[in-house]
């Protein structure tokens, strides 16, 4: 599988993410700088964690308006997975490529602890190695995870299986509605979490709960590499 | 020189565990009868040039394009 990370001025979390899709994939990712116009041909671009742009103005607002983020939407346009976690989340909602926003948590303190999440939605290009409904383990660390969308668009994620992720046992951290921890678009193909699986994948972290999600991916990205 | 004021105000029932804050806080100080508190943002935006009219359709862009998450939020323009 070859993957990309977009790298941000403040983004903190992508050495994180390079060594994960590294150790998963078995091939570094490239890497795409906020300027570049475009992104080499790859299955995967994942957009990673941190405080873009010092989280001025809105969180990922200005991130969202960057150069690069006109070639994440071409590649997404194109069917090429996409992911965003935390901050990365943040992102792509500002930018539209996801429904709703990501608003101060409720309890207005930078939480930074494990929660429990249930897999939502099994059957999509980044859960499929998890079973329907499975407790994960997996670390948050944000300020802004509170997810908010109007009565319609909430009704339309709920009722196509878009919410993929939730906070599960009682962990919701940050008072999102419907729990909801992580989503993709209506096509599949572009996912946000606010959780960090980049951060729980080998026994040296204390779990490997997020393996699933990256092995999925991989997976996908194997299925169509057969098909073709 | 155009100077103008946009203003950017959270959208009725979106929750604001900011204003809600500020809002106990001034309860806290003694303050009586506050009811709810609501917090925005406030830009003071230079503009070149006398076309008023073409700097608030420019204004009103730039809501829509970067200053304003017109998901959660409202904005209004004032022109001085």
């Amino acid at each position: 599988m070859k993957s990309a990370v977009v790298v941000l001025p403040g983004l903190n979390r992508d050495r994180d993410m390079i060594a994960a899709l590294t150790k998963i994939s078995g091939k570094a990712p490239v890497t795409i700088w906020q300027t570049d116009t475009e992104i080499p041909d790859v299955d995967l671009i994942v957009i990673p964690g941190g405080f873009s742009y010092g989280d001025y103005l809105r969180c990922g607002a200005i991130a969202a308006r960057m150069p690069v983020m006109r070639a994440v939407a071409e590649k997404a346009a194109k069917g090429v997975s996409v992911i965003g976690v935390c901050n990365g989340f943040q992102i792509l909602v500002e930018a539209g490529l996801l429904p709703g926003a990501l608003m101060r948590n409720s309890s207005l303190k930078f939480v930074c602890r494990e929660v429990k999440l249930q897999v939502a939605n099994a059957n999509t290009a980044f859960t499929h190695r998890y079973q329907p409904g499975q407790i994960i383990r997996c670390p948050v660390a944000h300020h802004d995870g509170n997810y908010f969308a109007d009565a319609g668009t909430l009704a339309r994620i709920e009722g196509e299986g878009q919410v993929v992720f939730r906070y599960a046992e009682g962990t919701n951290p940050n008072g999102s509605i419907n729990d909801i921890a992580g989503i993709v678009n209506a096509r599949g193909n572009v996912l946000g979490l606010m959780p960090h699986p980049e951060n729980l994948i080998e026994p040296a972290h204390g779990g490997t709960d997020g393996r699933g999600l990256f092995e999925s991916v991989l997976g996908s990205a194997q299925r169509e590499l057969v098909d073709a | 020189m155009i100077k103008a004021r946009v203003t950017v105000t959270l959208k009725n029932g979106v929750l604001d565990p900011q204003g809600k804050a500020i809002e106990h806080a001034l309860d806290g100080l003694g303050f009586e009868g506050v009811g709810q508190v609501r917090q925005g943002k406030v830009f003071d935006i230079e503009i070149e040039g006398a076309d008023k009219a073409k700097a608030e359709a420019d204004l009103k862009a730039m809501c829509d394009k970067l200053l304003a998450n017109t998901v959660i939020e409202n904005y209004s323009v004032s022109i001085t």
